[in-house]
């Protein structure tokens, strides 16, 4: 492969240095959006960057009253915009697939990955849109094909719940060697950058831990 | 609730992979004097003029815009540097030269604001756009690839923008092959037990032999 020190001149690999609040909380965002499940709330990542938002914000008011250089405010207040950017995105790709899969979360394990607040906001979802529902056509059907969860009463499962497509294809780049990984039944050689796999594989990795070192989904 | 795969959810737009470009790091010239910035990505200066610093993208073009400072292009970013790469982009028909991940949207920011900072900069921006229409080629000869038994795509090298380009496209190019075709798989994996290994390997790209 290509000589180290040819690959760092190309690659100024941020990834490596993910040590940042703000380099966690991105990684987090492209994880969530690249990846068809939810994934674990960040609880402590999320609250230490509102408190550095919150001090930001603060100190960014009184140097406002102080009076303060014109350029040095603005600069901060770019820098909150950034951050507060990046925490909203966070925030709204997981509602977004919580609104997408409520009820599914609500009856897997899934629903241990949300932080309370969404699992309030997953709660009324799923009465408001039984209500809706009901109220729109399920009313109105014949008996027997009343339930919201199930499409007719001859169903076992809940078979009107979707469920996030776990055998779709995802992109990921790998942060370094990763030596010989086992795909299926093959076996490939991922060394640096890309590749793209059905992401139960990467799920896999995902949960034995050694995904969160070396691999990271990309959008 | 159909169940459809939703698109739009999964995929970032260009403006935010811009975003996440703008978080390299980048040398500039200051031409004042700026007190330390404790921000919440980092801390950056004190700034002194004449005195290079290195600062993330957005910080500099926000620096550049108000004329505080000028931007020192990346090393790679010359036409030296970039006459290579774009040979060896001509090259090799099947594999990608590396170069930064972000390159596309580094070099769209610097000759959006930087021009001044950018020696031959109609040339560097000529070579640059050569570069990308050559790879994009090959990432679309690479795509007339995929078939039913595609399980894994290596695309070594391929930049930020690129892969999010192709992303939404190939990842539905694939499932569509995968939905359409367990059926044959099945019978495949019957058929082939007396076939030699060589076909269940499927198309790959930027496979170097060992």
């Amino acid at each position: 492969m290509a000589s180290g020190s040819e690959d760092t001149f190309w690659t100024q690999d941020p990834e490596v240095a993910a040590s940042t609040d703000v380099e966690l909380l991105k990684r987090a965002w492209r994880n969530e959006k690249a990846s068809p499940e939810i994934l674990r709330f960040e609880e402590p990542l999320v609250e230490r960057v509102r408190e550095q938002i919150e001090l930001l914000e603060q100190t960014v008011e009184e140097l406002r009253a102080e009076g303060k250089d014109e350029l040095m405010i603005s600069l901060y207040q770019m820098d909150l915009d950034r951050t507060l950017y990046l925490l909203r995105s966070y925030l709204r790709i997981r509602l977004q697939k919580i609104e997408k899969y409520t009820i599914h979360i609500s009856k897997t394990d899934l629903w241990g990955r949300l932080s309370s607040q969404e699992q309030a906001f997953a709660q009324r979802c799923i009465i408001i849109m039984k209500e809706h529902l009901e109220q729109s056509v399920l009313g109105k059907l014949p008996d027997g094909y009343k339930d919201v969860l199930k499409q007719s009463l001859a169903s076992e499962d809940d078979d009107m719940v979707p469920e996030p497509p776990l055998d779709t294809f995802v992109f990921c780049k790998s942060r370094g060697d990763l030596g010989p990984f086992q795909l299926d039944d093959s076996v490939y050689y991922m060394i640096v950058h890309r590749c793209k796999n059905d992401y139960r594989l990467v799920q896999k990795h995902m949960e034995d831990g050694s995904w969160a070192l070396v691999m990271l989904l990309i959008p | 609730m159909a169940g459809q795969s939703d698109p739009h959810v999964s995929l970032f737009s260009p403006a935010e992979i811009e975003f996440f470009a703008e978080d390299e790091m980048v040398d500039i010239v200051p031409n004042l004097r700026v007190e330390a910035l404790n921000m919440i990505c980092g801390d950056y200066g004190p700034f002194t003029p004449q005195i290079p610093a290195k600062v993330p993208l957005w910080l500099a073009v926000a620096l550049k815009k108000r004329g505080k400072c000028a931007i020192r292009p990346p090393e790679w970013m010359s036409v030296e540097r970039l006459t290579q790469v774009l040979e060896a982009e001509r090259d090799s028909s099947r594999e990608f030269q590396p170069l930064p991940f972000h390159y596309v949207e580094i070099t769209k920011l610097l000759f959006h604001f930087a021009q001044d900072d950018i020696p031959d900069m109609y040339l560097v921006k000529s070579m640059v756009e050569d570069i990308r229409d050559v790879r994009f080629h090959k990432v679309e000869l690479g795509l007339e690839t995929f078939t039913n038994r595609t399980q894994a795509v290596k695309l070594k090298n391929l930049s930020a923008m690129e892969a999010n380009i192709i992303r939404p496209f190939s990842v539905r190019a694939l499932q569509a092959f995968y939905k359409h075709d367990i059926p044959d798989v099945a019978s495949q994996t019957a058929a082939t037990v007396n076939r030699p290994s060589m076909a269940d390997r499927g198309p790959r790209r930027t496979l170097r032999p060992r």
